[in-house]
């Protein structure tokens, strides 16, 4: 059974590449537009790791963060943040909200890959 | 397999136009004084997302100047900066720079920084917001390659199964010799709830060499104080790898300030003093262990806990990884999970095309059949003639539903025009400010790509020519700021677009005098208001004082009418003095096919547009005047219309004699007039197919197109108005290249 992951983000090319890194490496990528449309995913998909974009419409990264971590069937799955800014404090802001870890974007495929096996195995 | 990068990065730049859009509408609708939080989010959302992609692809000059752009948004986002007019009109510049980067890096062009460079000042000098040394630029914008060609340049997961699992044996474990590093790890309870687990950290570090973990059980509290979501374990690894230490950090990057962790390169580290203290262990009873929130696994036998440094502990045999099909590469579809909102097919507008045409022929072929079953005299309620009329409607809809693939908003054609206003207003020194109105119409899009160009010339006619300088604009009473106006609507199953400006209106007087002195009419030419307007449309006609580096580029409003003309549609022009000119233009819903009445004159037969039909009538004897031995006028309800002999127009006979009992069609022109086309008969009202005539001949005055009928004859399909126009034209005496060909 190939990793299973719910990648997060507003930005269709984004989407794209991120499905295309994902089942490149042989994971099954399910993709979500926002926040809101990632909670509706997560009720019918059960992903071994989730990654998200922290700026979107409806529902923003950190929102959705909080979503998950506070609901007792998904607290525990990993989750990486997708985020262009590397700075710390920005980092802390993500850890602060619950995150697992963080991909700075442009994501490098190979640092995604390794950034999954150190969340998710 | 075509490159999935390359389509990703097709479908980027169709994404940036669409975040472009979102980026006009947001900064309009601030414009517009609207301060909603979610307002500027949508902006600053939209640069973020062309810079994400940007970065992606390595494009760092859009990556650049959006960053900084973004960077100016978020002070206005968080409050910090409150932009006035002036601001947001600078940022409206930056939206079109922006703009012209995305398409550039589209292109493979650039844009030079003569063109970027003073904005970016601009826009430091306005929001305060100064430029990031490159280096510490948070955004590093390093070139994504996804080859995932013959060799995969992902170093996918390893297949750990294939690696050395280091042996139980503890002799040969921990004893460092090497290159490699010996790490004590101790998470915080923290850690386990930001969702990290400390067994992948380890597979992950096993990739980088040969890994033995010893697991430390001393902190293990008794079962009764045991804390499940704390913990309480901690390791010691050793990793003979020639990584650097930064390798092995990076393992720890998610875990660092969650946990104690100490990396000691094996050279320095004397093998009996290792980083970490040692307490005396309680001992554990012999259950099995309450659920451990990490590495239950790994979870030593309580009876070989260790007393010495040595770490005896338990040296875990790793499970293997599963490993991935790395060779699937197949898109992975989420089956069962919700579908995605606006799901959207890209299609190749050829193929698209070609479904147009073929429907164009079924929509011939319906009417041949349908011909021959009224010709073969078969009953209309017989079950052919039934099944043939639920054809008919099928065809439609089909022919419908085709169209609507064709069809988009014209919003983005409106928008680029938001774009001509701003500069061409700020070259001229005019204060304008554009509103437009039906960007929703849906109009084929073929015909918003042609429009681009007549629509742009005259919106800068409008601003160069029609408005009025600011201190003119006082003087009349007006407001300094100039007012231009798009609207599109759907009429009459036609498209309306129309370019109005509240500025002086046309000068009849001076137009009339430089129609004259080009030669253009005669100098007693009696001319209506209306007639004077159009003379802007002629050939080589242009009022300007002087040729103003905007407008005056050489194309003047007779291109602008012969383009709208190629697309079939119309254009006309209403002024009043002072108070403003509007630019109609009308166009038809598509180019494929159209709703035609089918007439006979002379013996030939032709189409007439239906839109273009406001009624047909029999003549009377009251209803014909005579006003000389070749101009008639009809009375209609109290007024009175100019009757042309369409047979005679078109050179087919001379005029008739009398019109009495005559058949004529009254046609309805953009500019409100109306004129009657008398004809010998009228046959059917059918939907025709559009033949162009223009690759074959060139254009054919008064003459649109052609079709071909049900049973095969081809018939020329009229421009009603043209024609009208260029018979009344020669009534008049227009100059001879206007007069009607043949």
């Amino acid at each position: 059974m190939s990793l299973q992951v719910l990648a997060v983000d507003d930005s269709r090319t984004m989407r794209d590449m991120l499905n295309l890194a994902l089942s490149s490496a042989g994971f099954t990528a399910h993709l979500a537009e926002d926040g809101v449309h990632a909670l509706e995913m997560l009720e019918v998909t059960e992903p071994d790791v989730i990654i998200t974009d922290i700026n979107m419409p409806r529902m923003d990264g950190f929102r959705f963060i909080d979503a998950v971590r506070s609901n007792d069937k998904w607290s525990r799955i990993p989750i990486l943040v997708l985020t262009t800014e590397s700075a710390d404090e920005l980092k802390a802001k993500a850890r602060a909200a619950g995150a697992t870890g963080w991909i700075v974007k442009p994501f490098d495929p190979a640092k995604l890959v390794k950034a999954l096996q150190m969340v998710a195995g | 397999m075509s490159d999935p990068m390359a389509e990703i990065r097709a479908s980027f730049f169709i994404e940036c136009e669409e975040l472009l859009e979102s980026l006009q509408d947001g900064l309009q609708t601030m414009d517009d004084g609207d301060t909603d939080p979610e307002t500027i989010n949508i902006v600053f959302r939209a640069v973020h997302s062309i810079k994400g992609g940007a970065g992606a692809f390595g494009l760092d000059n859009l990556v650049h100047f959006a960053h900084r752009l973004e960077s100016a948004m978020d002070e206005v986002r968080t409050g910090r900066f409150h932009p006035d007019g002036e601001a947001i009109r600078l940022f409206f510049t930056c939206a079109d720079v922006l703009g012209d980067l995305v398409r550039a890096a589209r292109d493979d062009d650039t844009v030079s920084s003569d063109v970027t460079d003073p904005v970016l000042e601009k826009l430091e000098k306005l929001v305060g917001v100064e430029e990031e040394a490159e280096e510490d630029l948070d955004f590093t914008p390093t070139t994504l390659s996804l080859d995932f060609g013959d060799d995969m340049a992902l170093p996918t997961l390893p297949d750990l199964s294939a690696l050395p699992t280091p042996e139980p044996d503890p002799a040969d474990a921990p004893l460092p010799g090497g290159k490699g590093f010996t790490i004590f790890f101790k998470p915080d309870p923290a850690l386990y709830l930001s969702g990290n687990e400390p067994l992948y950290l380890f597979r992950t570090l096993r990739d980088l060499g040969d890994l033995t973990v010893t697991c430390h059980t001393t902190a293990l509290p008794t079962l009764d104080q045991i804390d499940a979501a704390t913990g309480h374990l901690s390791w010691t690894l050793t990793v003979h790898t020639e990584e650097s230490e930064q390798a092995v950090r990076e393992v720890f990057e998610f875990v660092d300030g969650l946990c104690q962790l100490d990396i000691t390169p094996f050279a320095t580290v004397p093998s009996a003093t290792l980083p970490f203290p040692l307490t005396a262990t309680p001992f554990l009873p012999p259950l099995s262990p309450p659920e451990q929130p990490a590495s239950t696994a790994m979870l030593p036998d309580p009876t070989t806990v260790p007393e010495t440094l040595v770490a005896k502990d338990t040296a875990v045999r790793v499970k293997p990884v599963e490993t991935p099909p790395s060779e699937s590469s197949a898109p992975a579809k989420p089956s069962g999970t919700p579908t995605q909102p606006h799901a959207t097919v890209r299609v190749d507008l050829e193929r698209i095309d070609r479904l147009v045409n073929l429907v164009g022929e079924l929509v011939i072929n319906q009417a041949m059949l349908s011909q021959s079953v009224t010709e073969a005299g078969l009953p209309p309620n017989s079950p052919i003639s039934t099944g043939l009329e639920e054809f008919l409607q099928l065809t439609r809809d089909i022919q419908e539903s085709v169209m609507m693939i064709r069809a988009q908003p014209i919003k983005s054609l409106f928008q680029r025009m938001g774009r001509i206003v701003r500069e061409s207003s700020a070259s001229v020194g005019k204060e304008v400010r554009l509103h437009t109105d039906g960007e929703n119409t849906e109009v084929d899009k073929t015909v918003i790509e042609r429009l681009a160009d007549p629509l742009t010339h005259m919106i800068r006619n409008a601003v160069d020519h029609g408005l009025e300088s600011p201190d003119k604009r006082l003087a009349a009473g007006k407001p300094r700021e100039g007012h231009v106006t798009l609207t599109a609507q759907h009429r009459s199953g036609r498209i309306v677009i129309e370019v109005s400006d509240d500025g002086a209106g046309i000068n009849r007087e001076r137009v009339r005098a430089k129609a004259i002195e080009k030669g253009l009419i005669p100098t007693d030419a009696q001319l209506t208001d209306g007639d004077i307007d159009n003379l802007l449309f002629l050939p080589g006609f242009s009022t300007a004082q002087e040729i103003s580096n905007l407008s005056g580029r050489g194309v003047g409003m007779d291109v602008v009418k012969s383009s709208i003309q190629a697309l079939g549609g119309r254009i006309a022009i209403t002024s009043q003095e002072g108070k403003g000119t509007t630019f109609s233009i009308s166009l038809p819903l598509t180019l494929a096919v159209l709703d035609g009445m089918i007439v006979r004159v002379a013996n030939e037969t032709l189409v007439v547009p239906l839109n273009a039909i406001l009624e047909t009538l029999t003549l009377t004897q009251d209803d014909v005047k005579a006003l000389g031995p070749q101009a008639h006028v009809v009375q209609i309800r109290g007024g009175f219309v100019p009757l042309f002999d369409l047979g005679a127009e078109l050179g087919y006979r001379p005029p008739q004699e009398s019109y009495v009992g005559g058949i004529v069609l009254l046609i309805g022109q953009e500019d409100g007039n109306r004129a009657a086309l008398a004809v010998d008969g009228i046959e059917d009202q059918r939907q025709v197919v559009i033949k162009g005539l223009e690759g074959s001949y060139g254009p054919v005055p008064g003459i649109a197109a052609a079709t071909i009928l049900g049973d095969g004859q081809i018939a020329l399909i009229l421009d009603p108005t043209d024609l009208v126009s260029q018979a009344s034209g020669r009534t008049r005496s227009r100059p001879p290249q206007h007069a009607l060909a043949g």
